[in-house]
């Protein structure tokens, strides 16, 4: 798009983001073969033994930042990307990595059709009352 | 990798997470609504109008908007160590239909945000809900300046089932807020137990 040096620069807007370089970063993968379609609410949890992420060479700054922040509280998917300004599509890659290398394990959120608890709904209601 | 260390400490709580989608039409609060109970700050990519989208992004009856949320709102509630809500904003805008899906897809329930000004925005989220029987509360964000309806009015107007709560709101006001998500909770189980009651009989 920049080659020609015509200047044609709102050929895309704002809205539609980083071209290339988010999945640049998964090496262009969009899905991983582990990836059970994470949900947006999965929480995303750091194995106790993944304390050194760093010295894993095969691990992006990325991937090192999902297990530095899930060991402190875990966290669902859609915080990751918020936290970490990365497409979704992007940080469900990233974990199926991870989980992959058992350096993260997923817990499911309630499965869809079916509700939680109804003593679950009740501590929803009271903690919203007490906000 | 190194392994071997000590454990640091007690594992992490790996809290329970449900989520309610806040849903309506494009300038409608949504944004507004999740910022007054969230505690931290929505994933918002607002994004300035552009000369661009303006055919596109309708503010006819709302021209003091100048930027419209371009992916989705995101909060969070903790309600305790291992309980926490999520809130998602719906993209308002048609384009962003396909996000709809995914969003959904095991909600507790949802919150169609409605403005008396421009009802007619939000049929095609009442119309998502009821098509695949999510639990909706109708809250009617009562705007500045907007004349007031009664809440049967609303309903009316918006041919709702007797049994979807219509409440009267202000997106500003945490109080009121928080009153909306709760009516949701409440008729998410009302509805789980309505559809019990009709698998046992």
């Amino acid at each position: 798009m920049s080659g020609d040096g015509q200047g044609k620069r709102h050929w895309f807007d704002d809205e539609a983001g980083p071209v290339v370089r988010p999945y640049a970063m998964t090496r262009g993968r969009t899905t991983s073969p582990a990836q059970h379609r994470l949900d947006l609410i999965a929480v995303v949890v750091t194995e106790p033994h993944a304390y050194d992420p760093e010295a894993d060479q095969t691990l992006s700054p990325e991937h090192v930042d999902i297990v530095g922040l899930c060991r402190d509280a875990p966290q669902s998917v859609a915080e990751l990307a918020a936290e970490l300004d990365l497409p979704i599509g992007v940080v469900r890659v990233l974990i199926g990595d991870l989980v992959d290398e058992e350096m993260v394990h997923v817990t499911r959120p309630v499965p869809p059709a079916e509700l939680p608890d109804e003593s679950i709904l009740r501590d929803v209601i009271n903690g919203l009352r007490a906000l | 990798m190194i392994f071997g260390r000590s454990e640091r400490g007690k594992p992490p709580v790996e809290p329970v997470t449900l989520k309610i989608l806040v849903a309506g039409g494009f300038g409608v609060g949504k944004t507004t609504l999740v910022g007054a109970v969230s505690e931290i700050k929505p994933l918002r990519t607002e994004e300035v109008l552009t000369e661009a989208g303006r055919p596109i992004d309708d503010t006819s009856g709302v021209e003091g908007k100048h930027t419209t949320t371009v992916a989705m709102d995101f909060g969070r509630i903790t309600l305790r160590e291992d309980l926490v809500l999520y809130l998602f904003g719906t993209p308002g805008q048609d384009r962003f239909w396909f996000l709809w899906d995914e969003l959904a897809t095991g909600s507790l329930g949802a919150v169609v945000l409605a403005d008396t000004r421009r009802l007619e925005d939000c049929f095609a989220a009442v119309d998502y809900f009821e098509r695949r029987s999510i639990p909706f509360v109708v809250g009617v964000n009562c705007f500045e300046g907007a004349a007031r309806y009664p809440a049967d009015d609303v309903r009316q107007a918006l041919d709702l089932d007797p049994g979807v709560p219509v409440v009267l709101c202000d997106a500003r006001d945490r109080e009121t807020v928080k009153e909306v998500l709760i009516r949701v909770v409440q008729h998410a189980m009302a509805h789980a137990a309505d559809r019990r009651q009709a698998v046992t009989t």
